[in-house]
């Protein structure tokens, strides 16, 4: 534990605060810290970046973030800048619409937008470009790297003509590239000691751990990961606590270890990185990671910040649920490892201590059938209606020997049908048996009317899921 | 030639109305919100809000100098409501302060006393207590009781449609000053920048010469500027008049929804009597649109949805009877198609019917009920240049319809649990205002002597390319490059008392007063020009910059030199009125449309059988925009129009509270599609005339911006197809939005007949 007083320089050295814009430094000493960086940018007037909905839901704000990959190596990732407070990027980098044109010579990603009609009222189009941006420097060109960005004048068709045309030029080289290659491993904001602010209702930046179960256990203080979540809050004007530690520059929470017999996955791994780094790992996490949310919010959320606000909706937890994965806490009096059936408690509230901190998520990894679904009203980027991840053993006489059916959007939390398991446990899974079962979890769950969808039509997606489930993986 | 803004758009660096130069001293406005649907407003206290740091004022009825009134057609739409307040979210007071965030705080501390008043919150509870805004609408033909029942076979039914949130990216913005001369400058993101100008006039109590709107560009309208924009101009104003401050607001996203109009939902009954072919002898339809609390633009709505109940199809006895609910909801507006969404999705789905009802294949159907050129529609327009059977067989051929069916139907005769669908509809769509006096429209050009050009003219940019278009017509009549020519913010002090840019006549009346004014300025260069070379003035040619008689030729900043030293006037109004066209509202019956705007198109689905998610697997369209004035922008038009009408059939979803509140008011609740919901077979084609046409449009084109969205009902007819090859029914009801819950029900249904 580090004492008190290298604490309390640590909390005055906070105060030289500055964010790197468009490659200008910016003060942030007088800022306040929970003012999104959308609204910051505005009010310096950089006015390229737009506010469509303050949510993070269009994507009108996205900017690049520079962050460090897994090599250390510095690239680009779309955030939404409406998510984003800029007391969290004390020390970091960002570059908005503003950068890309030199002069009269846009960018190619602008020229390509320009070339192929990709604009129309023009108020999505920096988003797009934006998004594109990052997407051109890191290779990516399919449709995931714009569907966080609505538009509705388009019909998005040029938009994407563009983003072909760009997949066919060379692989870049220009003073973006190369700036990120001069930043190398010297930018990794992982390593870098990073100043924030002490200004009530600031944000602290711990570097380790224990610094951080120290500042927790010293201050009234919320943590704070990538705000995907609670970002929604800050934009909206919702305080949340006097003191924000942001947990996003320990070096130890981002670690991703692929062992033998499981995964370890720090708590603030972006999803991003987990759909990379663990392709092909988990055929269930690989389905559903492409309908978990947009691009910009997987650069952002993380494990961790699901399992911390424990939404009932949240699309990673019944993957965790149906793999029987461990949650690996610290607390100001040690480690504690949690499993996942006993982590959820009630509606948003876990096993988990206030002055606990997640550490990472170990994951087995199973040799079994498995899928996951994901119904919504949209199919991208839309929160479920239902979710659901299954994961079935079964013997050469097509007996359960293993069985895991774990669902979102239907409980107060993310749950497992305990009951249909238990049933189908040792049975024969023929057709009459998946019937039964399909039957058995119609009726398992209690499940909410809302505007997403009726209770009727939740109850018939929990047995449906898992007849589809039978019906197109055995 | 590319979008005219598209490097603004791309670098960031066009500018939209809250994000000029603004005045050093901007106040800002936030709302007082009614939680009731329906109440009486008892008291309203400001004292403690007024008391709060920043705040200049709290405004609410009683601070209106003028009349308190935004109503366009029908005076029912106080700005503030002085006693009853009328759906939640209206605003009761406006607080005007430093900035938002202070003006937000202050808002929380208006203390409001309501007496809550019953509230009707559907289209249902209308017709129960009877409450309508206005006298039932009729339009019809032939005599439909007599061929009803002589019909061989008749189906009776209902059908219903969702609303639509515009969700244009932009939301609405506005702001307002006042000048030493008390003149008030107000700038909006407003598609009618004319009534924009007369709403702040009436609310303010002062003429129309001490107001001027002006309106820079839109992030995306789409109806939802048309009338809307007004109360949000009004209020600014009125808080620049009170505090004497400049003031501006633009709404987040959440009030955007709550407190705007959206796509009217309609519920239709009807009885249809045909014969054993499928053809149409007889139509009865009793519409019911959703008006929300205040008339707005209900009438002329409700009016387009109910002659484009007919779509594409003849019937010679038909009897419309349209009304418009009075609810406690937002008041419902214009939506890119202004009703004949709604109209022809009724007319789709009767064509369905009979065509299932009868097992024929519903193309068959369509075909036979088809009209033909000359035909003559339920509300006594004759149709000319009729070439949608023409196009038609043409989409057939190049979407490879026939071999997809059946490819489609060996698909699902192998699978159980996952089905097709394919189908084709057809858009015929009327171009006009059905208002007649709407249908025209000012430009003032200017050209200096340096030859450099300005272009005024009264329509509003929103992002359909309209100031692009006008830029090559006034080019085009000059012969000059486009770079000579500097389009100007829409004014009011411009060109007065415009029409809305809607209707999808903006290219039409707009590019015609240019034309007009171009040529009236083209004129006297050449009478300037022909004495210089010594030709007839008629002999000269305008192209490449330059005037030429045969093989002699001026450059044309030359002559604007010459006319200017020969005092001429280098300035010039034009006008234009659309020829042919009257209504009689009374009758229904007219010729109220110039000429008819025609697509159509095929798409191709897969649904799940499981969940009711399906998946738009290829869309073919052919699309008649006349001689296109520019492709890339009709392109855009025709796919992003349709993939708007797209998410209006399939999953945006407007959901209300038992008491009345709007739930989904924000992108995470309310879905418009993403790129993932965009086929990635699709396939746009531009249909090329096969006659010339006999109407005058401006060089040829035609109106694109709203029939495009229609395209998307062969989305809903495809889905409607997939959902019956899950069983043998003869009858496929498929609500509207069909969500994958929507979906997964009309299975079920089919499953169990």
């Amino acid at each position: 534990m580090p004492r008190l007083d290298t604490l309390a320089m640590r909390v005055d050295r906070l105060t030289m605060a500055h964010l790197r814009i468009n490659e200008r430094q910016v003060d942030l000493t007088c800022a306040d810290p929970t003012e999104s960086l959308l609204r910051f940018l505005r009010r310096a007037r950089l006015l390229g970046t737009k506010e469509g909905c303050g949510d993070g839901d269009c994507g009108a704000c996205t900017v690049a973030l520079v962050e460090a990959d897994q090599t250390g190596a510095a690239r680009f990732v779309a955030v939404n800048s409406c998510l984003l407070p800029i007391g969290a990027l004390a020390g970091r980098e960002v570059f908005t619409v503003e950068a890309l044109a030199n002069g009269d010579t846009l960018h190619p990603v602008q020229q390509a937008l320009v070339d192929h009609a990709g604009s129309q009222c023009g108020y999505c189009t920096p988003g797009f470009a934006m998004s594109l941006f990052c997407g051109y420097y890191n290779g990516e060109f399919d449709d995931h790297v714009i569907d966080g960005n609505l538009c509705r004048c388009t019909g998005y068709v040029p938009i994407r003509r563009a983003a072909a045309a760009l997949a066919k030029m060379p692989r870049p080289e220009d003073r973006f590239s190369k700036g990120l290659a001069d930043r190398g491993r010297n930018s990794s904001t992982l390593e870098t000691p990073v100043a924030g602010n002490d200004a009530p209702g600031g944000f602290l930046h711990p570097t380790s751990v224990d610094e951080a179960l120290a500042l927790k256990a010293h201050s009234d203080a919320a943590w704070f990961a990538g705000g995907t979540d609670l970002g929604v809050n800050l934009s909206r004007g919702q305080r949340l606590a006097p003191t924000l530690i942001a947990i996003d520059r320990i070096a130890e929470l981002h670690t991703l270890q692929i062992a033998d017999g499981y995964v370890r996955i720090g708590s603030v791994v972006p999803l991003t990185r987990l759909e990379t780094e663990l392709a092909g790992l988990f055929p269930a996490l690989d389905e559903m990671l492409p309908w978990f949310a947009a691009r910009q919010v997987k650069n952002r959320a993380t494990l961790g910040g699901n399992l911390g606000s424990a939404s009932p909706i949240g699309d990673l937890l019944p993957w965790l649920l149906a793999h029987d994965a461990v949650v690996e806490v610290r607390g100001p009096i040690g480690a504690r490892e949690l499993p996942i059936a006993s982590y959820f408690k009630d509606y948003r509230k876990t096993a988990l201590d206030p002055n606990e901190l997640i550490v990472a998520v170990r994951v087995p990894r199973l040799d079994a059938i498995q899928a996951a679904y994901k119904v919504a009203k949209r199919q991208t980027d839309d929160i479920s209606i239902v979710a659901a991840v299954f994961v079935l053993v079964l013997d050469a006489e097509r007996r359960v020997r293993h069985v895991r059916l774990a669902f979102g959007g239907v409980a107060a939390v993310p749950i497992r049908a305990l009951d249909t398991e238990a049933w189908l446990q040792g049975r024969t899974l023929d057709e009459e048996t998946v019937g039964q079962a399909s039957a058995r979890l119609r009726e398992e769950f209690s499940p909410l009317d809302d505007h997403r969808g009726s209770a009727a039509y939740r109850r018939a997606l929990v047995g449906n899921l898992f007849a589809r489930f039978v019906g197109e993986r055995l | 030639m590319t979008h005219e803004s598209a490097h603004g758009h791309v670098t960031g660096r066009a500018v939209y109305t809250d994000e000029q130069a603004l005045p050093a001293k901007l106040l800002r406005l936030y709302p007082v919100q009614s939680p009731h649907a329906h109440a009486r407003l008892l008291a309203i206290d400001t004292a403690p809000a007024l008391a709060m740091p920043g705040i200049h004022a709290v405004l609410t009825a009683k601070d209106i100098p003028g009349e308190n009134n935004t109503g366009p057609i029908v005076h029912d739409e106080p700005l503030l409501p002085a006693d009853v307040v009328s759906h939640v979210g209206q605003a009761v007071a406006w607080v005007v302060g430093n900035d938002m965030a202070a003006a937000q705080a202050a808002a929380r501390r208006v203390r409001v006393d309501y007496e809550p008043l019953p509230a009707c919150l559907s289209i249902d509870a209308a017709l129960a207590a009877e409450q309508f805004h206005l006298k039932p609408a009729r339009v019809g033909c032939g005599d439909v009781d007599a061929a009803m029942a002589a019909s061989p076979r008749r189906l009776r039914g209902e059908a219903r449609c969702g609303g639509q949130d515009h969700f244009y990216l932009e939301t609405h913005a506005s702001w307002a000053s006042i000048d030493g001369e008390g003149i008030v400058e107000i700038t909006a993101s407003t598609q009618h920048p004319s009534e924009t100008q007369a709403m702040v006039a009436h609310v303010l109590g002062i003429p129309s010469n001490r107001v001027v709107c002006r309106c820079l560009r839109m992030g995306g309208g789409f109806g939802g500027k048309e009338t809307q924009a007004n109360a949000f101009a009004a209020i600014a104003a009125l808080a620049a008049k009170i505090t004497g401050h400049a003031v501006g607001i633009q709404l987040p996203r959440g009030l955007d929804m709550q407190m705007t109009g959206k796509r009217h939902p309609f519920l239709a009954r009807y009885e249809v009597g045909f014969d054993h072919d499928g053809r149409l002898l007889a139509l009865d339809v009793d519409m019911v649109a959703d008006g929300g609390w205040s008339c707005d633009l209900s009438p002329p709505v409700l009016m387009r949805a109910m002659v484009h109940i007919d779509n594409a199809y003849h019937c010679p006895n038909t009897r419309v009877v349209g009304r418009i609910a009075k609810t406690h909801l937002p008041s419902n507006t214009a939506f890119r198609g202004f009703g004949g969404p709604q109209g022809m999705l009724f007319a789709e789905e009767i064509q369905d019917r009979i065509a299932r009802h009868l097992g024929l294949a519903p193309d068959l159907v369509r075909e036979r009920n088809a009209y033909r050129n000359g035909d003559v529609t339920h509300y006594g327009q004759q149709l000319a240049d009729y070439e949608l059977p023409l196009l038609w067989a043409q989409l057939k051929q190049r979407s490879d319809y026939a071999r997809r069916r059946a490819d489609i139907d060996a698909f699902n005769a192998a699978s159980a649990s996952r089905k097709r669908g394919l189908a084709i509809t057809p858009v015929k769509f009327g171009i006009s205002f059905n208002k007649t006096e709407y249908n025209q429209a000012g430009a003032l050009v200017l050209i200096y002597q340096d030859g450099s050009i300005q272009l005024n003219h009264g329509g509003t940019e929103m992002g359909q390319g309209l100031h692009s278009k006008m830029l090559i017509v006034a080019a085009r009549v000059l012969g000059v490059s486009a770079h000579r020519i500097q389009i100007m913010t829409t004014r009011t002090d411009k060109v007065p008392n415009t029409s809305a840019t809607a209707a999808s006549s903006g290219s039409d009346l707009n590019g015609q007063a240019i034309k007009a004014a171009c040529e009236t300025l083209r004129d006297r260069l050449a009478a300037v020009a022909a004495e210089r070379l010594c030709v007839a003035p008629d002999t000269l040619a305008f192209a490449d910059d330059r005037i030429a008689a045969g093989d002699q030729s001026l450059s044309f900043v030359e002559v604007v030199q010459a006319a200017y030293r020969a005092r001429v006037s280098l300035a010039a109004t034009g006008y234009y009125r659309t020829p042919t066209i009257h209504w009689d509202p009374a009758k229904g019956q007219g010729h109220p449309f110039y000429y008819f705007s025609f697509g159509a198109a095929v798409s191709e689905v897969e649904v799940c059988g499981y969940t009711g998610v399906h998946r738009l697997r290829r869309v073919d369209v052919l699309h008649d925009v006349g001689d296109s004035l520019h492709e890339a922008i009709d392109r855009g038009q025709i796919e992003g129009g349709f993939v708007q009408g797209l998410g209006w059939l399939t999953c945006e979803e407007l959901r209300f509270s038992a008491s009345g509140r709007l739930l989904t008011d924000a992108p995470s609740t309310y879905k418009i599609p993403t790129a993932g919901d965009v086929p990635q077979d699709f396939r746009v084609d531009l249909y090329r005339r096969a006659a010339a046409p006999t109407t005058d449009v401006i060089f040829g084109s035609k109106g694109v911006g709203e029939p495009p969205l229609m395209l998307a009902l062969s989305a809903r007819e495809a889905l409607r197809d997939a959902v019956a090859a899950f069983g043998a029914a003869r009858e496929v009801a498929l609500d509207s939005p069909a969500t994958p819950e929507a979906i997964l029900r009309a299975v079920e249904r089919v499953r169990a007949t």
